[in-house]
């Protein structure tokens, strides 16, 4: 119980995101309608998604301070679901935007492709597939964990320009570019409704808790497989 | 008559409901945004709700399954 507090944590938390997420009130906004309690879900696969990449981005520093090779397996398995994460916010952003910005916004297809920040999200995810292609690329253990813990920085610093500075820079659909009235949309304590928040903090903890448990469980067969390597 | 409620069947017909009300902002121009009250108050949300958890909780299920092989594994290691 001791180590698996955290589990039951992830649990609780994410019932408590279902059930608040479709129950509890939401601001009635035109065009997003019920749609923003996507908020639980979509926004919260990313922000779970930025956290399991740090994650991975610390182990693979560790791997190149201490050449330990766990810690190559570490950033490994915590890039893989981030990666996970990161394609599933890209899917539900895509639901979204079909109900919202093609439905009632009468975006075309053309402008919603030329989104800055679905633009920058599908380049931050692939830099992060290539960083699965390069692993793979490898024969040496040793010189796969060491160019693939440099690889893996690279790719992490690449998520701040493609996701978070670019798109709020140029003109964008998304809340939080020049033109909308808002600053950072999640963290702004302004702009995010308070009901909105009640669900969506807590939800951000349970889905980053369900993607280190996956993590964990692969990094465990990962360890019992290469034990002698250990 | 039984009506199939599978999960696309169900949140397909969520979504014609929502667009349906989507449509009739244009005829009730100060009753504000068209929200899932109709939902609410037919007691479909609770649908809605539970489809959700059941798909939830059926992970978790999955998830803890995986975890007392990985745990048996590494005991017999």
């Amino acid at each position: 119980m001791r180590k698996n507090w955290w589990k039951i944590l992830s649990f609780v938390l994410l019932v408590y995101t279902i059930v608040g997420g479709f129950l509890m009130e939401v601001p009635r906004l035109y065009i997003l309608n019920e749609t923003i309690r996507n908020l639980y879900f979509h926004v919260c696969m990313w922000f779970s998604m930025m956290i399991l990449f740090i994650a991975s981005f610390v182990y693979s520093i560790k791997y190149l301070n201490t050449t330990k090779y766990i810690h190559d397996i570490y950033a490994k398995n915590f890039a893989a679901i981030g990666t996970l994460f990161g394609a599933l916010g890209y899917a539900t952003g895509a639901i979204w935007a079909n109900y919202t910005w093609v439905t009632d916004q009468s975006q075309s297809l053309g402008s919603i492709l030329k989104e800055p920040k679905l633009i920058g999200a599908a380049i931050a995810i692939l830099i992060y597939g290539a960083y699965f292609v390069l692993r793979g690329s490898f024969t040496d253990m040793d010189k796969r964990a060491r160019v693939s813990a440099v690889y893996n920085i690279f790719a992490f610093a690449m998520l701040f320009p493609s996701i978070w500075i670019i798109p709020r820079m140029v003109g964008s659909l998304h809340p939080g570019a020049p033109g909308s009235d808002s600053g950072n949309p999640a963290l702004n304590f302004k702009d995010v409704d308070s009901n909105l928040r009640m669900v969506f903090y807590p939800a951000i903890i349970g889905w980053t808790l369900l993607g280190v448990w996956i993590a964990s469980l692969k990094i465990r067969i990962a360890l019992m497989r290469d034990k002698e390597i250990l | 008559m039984k009506k199939k409620y599978s999960l696309k069947n169900s949140s397909k017909g969520m979504m014609l409901v929502l667009s349906t009300c989507l449509t009739l902002t244009s005829f009730a121009q100060d009753k504000g945004p068209e929200m899932a009250d109709t939902m609410r108050s037919n007691g479909k949300i609770y649908v809605v709700v539970a489809v959700c958890l059941t798909l939830l909780i059926g992970l978790f299920l999955y998830m803890i399954r995986v975890e007392r092989m990985v745990r048996k594994l590494e005991k017999e290691k």
